[in-house]
């Protein structure tokens, strides 16, 4: 077994008798930022779900930092940013937070909370119900809840899609600086240049199995049609 | 192979089924008490066991779906379930008119009749459950939850009424009596019909399967149609 | 360790959130206030026959009222994706059935708490007598119903038809939870004391307790991870 953060061995996703994701191997050393990029339907999704944990391969093996991503002990180390920011309008901001803090079994919720209410410019509504938030408020939130326990490895679905400016530089310096401190990062994308730009591997889907595997290019970065066309996609 | 079997099978069930109803009609008398109507019960009693057999088998092939995630067993739940219900069906039916010649009235709220109608509903629920579901592999795997609660459920349901009040007639084959309640020649044409009963079922099953698996194959081709 | 206090914060956190918005409980309440009041058409509420089909009565009313709690357990969770969050947070999942169960039992047998005395005011019923034993009944009957309830309503939550399909799975698999607490429940509101063949009912409900709780327990991370 390699000591890859991230490894992914033959992994097989059947809905019925339609493989939605076909032998499927690659890993993410720690330290290292890989975006998954592919057309809508393509697998990114359901791949990212199956390393969260969320879901169970039909066949293959999935281990992050070594371990089944349904192990308790791994959940702890991945953090994971979904379509959904996963908040509870009726809950306010710190509740929220205080509420996954427990959750991950923080030593100090409220602190930890309010740390990260700081960090994300939300402390003077850390008292208001999240469902008076603005829209970039509540991807702010999402961002804080997905880094509050420290997570070592990143798992993030189209994180840039939906996100404001404001959100968009937050979520950059984060894991940037998460990059930084050796953390590892997978995150899914279209073509956008903000999740190119952190990437330092990139791994192409198309139809469920994987396309190209390969560093991150300076071509990729100038043109971001530059790989799909390596592979017949217009 | 497996079409081959079919039809053996069922030519084999066809045959008992013309010879069980040439001795069930026209071989045994009427009952000393009942008259004509007692014939019912080469129907009823038969059903009724086959539809405990079908219902069974489905929770065991449910549990064994969770285990293996094979979705073989899911088919194999899925027919002996719709079996087992068209044959629950059955005795309802055929219990109702005996209950309206003897007893005078369709429905009682008896023991085994209450327990009866909640293990149709439960099983028609099964049946519901997996329409409304769409991909295939959660199908399978909310169904095999399902069929597991049911069962545990249906053996609740069995002994809890049986404690308030009992109408329905009682066992009345040997290995439940000991023997002496039923003549000979009317406990061996009972047997003979499960056994031909069952052979029906089984060809049901076996032609279900076959569906059930085309259809996934039919779905599993559709959403690669769909795909890009 | 870890476990009990996960099943504290899941239930905390429910019903933290219910009794903010008040939604479900307010609901049900109204609703069974409807069912309360419908049944006196169906019957002369002033007839000696009340009290011998109070048990009936009641647990209709706390079995179709307690389903509208039941129903919004995992639909809570819909919005934002919210079960998502729960599912990756490094809790087992038998600690989210658990607390979600526990907040949704305080939640029903609160609602029942209130009827009681309305139902008792309604049809003129003396239900005092036999409080304690009641309770018990209660307490156990309503368990059964919570469990049966959150599970399927875990089982049903990502349907597009959850509401129709709910009442269709979970009224029928209640059937011998309501049928035992029915036939302890009448006698108890006509001052029988909990002995000899009411016991039987009791151990009905302990039993179907022990068997749902263990099997529902069991199967929720399959139902939750596919």
């Amino acid at each position: 077994m390699s000591d890859a953060a991230v490894n992914c061995a033959g992994v097989w996703k059947f809905y019925g008798d339609y493989p939605a994701l076909r032998n499927i191997s690659f890993e993410v050393p720690a330290g290292r930022c890989l975006a998954l990029i592919g057309r809508n339907g393509a697998g990114k999704t359901t791949l990212l779900r199956i390393l969260a944990g969320f879901s169970r391969p039909g066949k293959g093996d999935i281990r992050i930092l070594g371990n089944s991503p349904r192990e308790t002990a791994t959940r702890h180390r991945i953090g994971f940013l979904g379509h959904g920011i996963s908040i509870y309008d009726e809950l306010s901001a710190l509740e929220n937070l205080r509420l996954y803090a427990r959750l991950y079994n923080l030593a100090q919720p409220e602190k930890s909370a309010m740390e990260w209410l700081e960090r994300t410019g939300l402390v003077h509504v850390k008292d208001s119900l999240v469902r008076e938030f603005s829209r970039g408020m509540r991807q702010r939130l999402a961002v804080a809840r997905a880094f509050l326990h420290g997570p070592t490895v990143m798992l993030l679905d189209e994180p840039f899609t939906a996100l404001d400016d404001r959100a968009i530089a937050l979520l950059q310096s984060l894991l940037a600086d998460a990059l930084s401190r050796g953390s590892t990062i997978v995150m899914s994308t279209h073509q956008l240049r903000e999740a190119l730009e952190l990437a330092t591997d990139v791994v192409l889907i198309q139809r469920g199995t994987v396309a190209h595997h390969g560093p991150r290019t300076p071509e990729m970065l100038a043109d971001a049609g530059w790989l799909y066309r390596q592979y017949g996609e217009a | 192979m497996r079409e081959k079997l079919i039809y053996l099978l069922s030519a084999a069930a066809a045959v008992l089924l013309v010879r069980n109803l040439y001795v069930i009609f026209l071989a045994l008398p009427d009952e000393a008490q009942q008259g004509p109507i007692y014939r019912i019960l080469f129907v009823h009693l038969p059903s009724a066991i086959t539809c405990f057999i079908g219902f069974f088998a489905a929770g065991v092939c449910s549990a064994l779906y969770l285990g293996t995630k094979n979705l073989r067993y899911d088919a194999v739940a899925a027919a002996s379930t719709e079996v087992g219900l068209a044959f629950a069906t059955v005795v309802l039916v055929t219990g109702s008119i005996w209950a309206r010649i003897i007893w005078g009235i369709w429905w009682t709220w008896d023991a085994r009749l209450t327990s009866m109608l909640v293990c149709w509903l439960l099983y028609a629920a099964y049946l519901m459950l997996r329409n409304a579901v769409t991909e295939p592999t959660q199908r399978a795997r909310f169904s095999a939850v399902l069929s597991i609660f049911a069962f545990t459920d249906v053996i609740i349901v069995w002994k809890s009424i049986e404690w308030w009040r009992t109408q329905h007639p009682g066992p009345v084959l040997s290995i439940r009596t000991g023997g002496g309640r039923m003549d000979p020649d009317m406990e061996s044409a009972i047997y003979w019909n499960l056994v031909a009963l069952l052979l029906f079922a089984v060809v049901l099953v076996l032609v279900r399967i076959r569906q059930e698996e085309m259809r996934r194959e039919i779905d599993g081709m559709r959403q690669a149609a769909h795909a890009f | 360790m870890d476990f009990a206090r996960h099943v504290g914060v899941i239930f905390g956190k429910d019903l933290h959130a219910e009794l903010r918005s008040k939604e479900a409980i307010n609901a049900s309440l109204s609703f069974a206030l409807v069912i309360l009041l419908l049944f006196s058409f169906a019957f002369d509420p002033t007839a000696d026959e009340t009290r011998d089909i109070a048990g009936g009565l009641l647990w209709i009313v706390f079995a179709f009222a307690g389903t509208l709690i039941l129903n919004r357990s995992f639909v809570r969770e819909l919005p934002n994706d919210c079960l998502d969050g729960l599912i990756a947070a490094p809790i087992s999942s038998a600690a989210l059935f658990l607390g979600k169960a526990l907040a949704n039992f305080v939640l029903v047998l609160a609602v029942e708490l209130i009827s009681l005395p309305i139902f008792g005011i309604f049809y003129n019923v003396r239900w005092t007598q036999q409080w304690w034993s009641l309770l018990l009944v209660m307490v156990l009957a309503t368990w059964a119903l919570t469990v049966i309830g959150t599970i399927f309503s875990a089982l049903t939550v990502n349907l597009r038809i959850r509401e129709l399909m709910l009442p269709i799975l979970v009224y029928p698999i209640m059937i011998p939870a309501l049928l035992g607490a029915m036939e302890v429940t009448g006698p108890l509101i006509a001052g029988k004391p909990l002995e000899g063949d009411l016991l039987m009912g009791l151990r009905l409900l302990v039993g179907f307790d022990i068997i749902f709780t263990a099997l529902s327990v069991w199967l929720v991370e399959t139902i939750l991870v596919g």
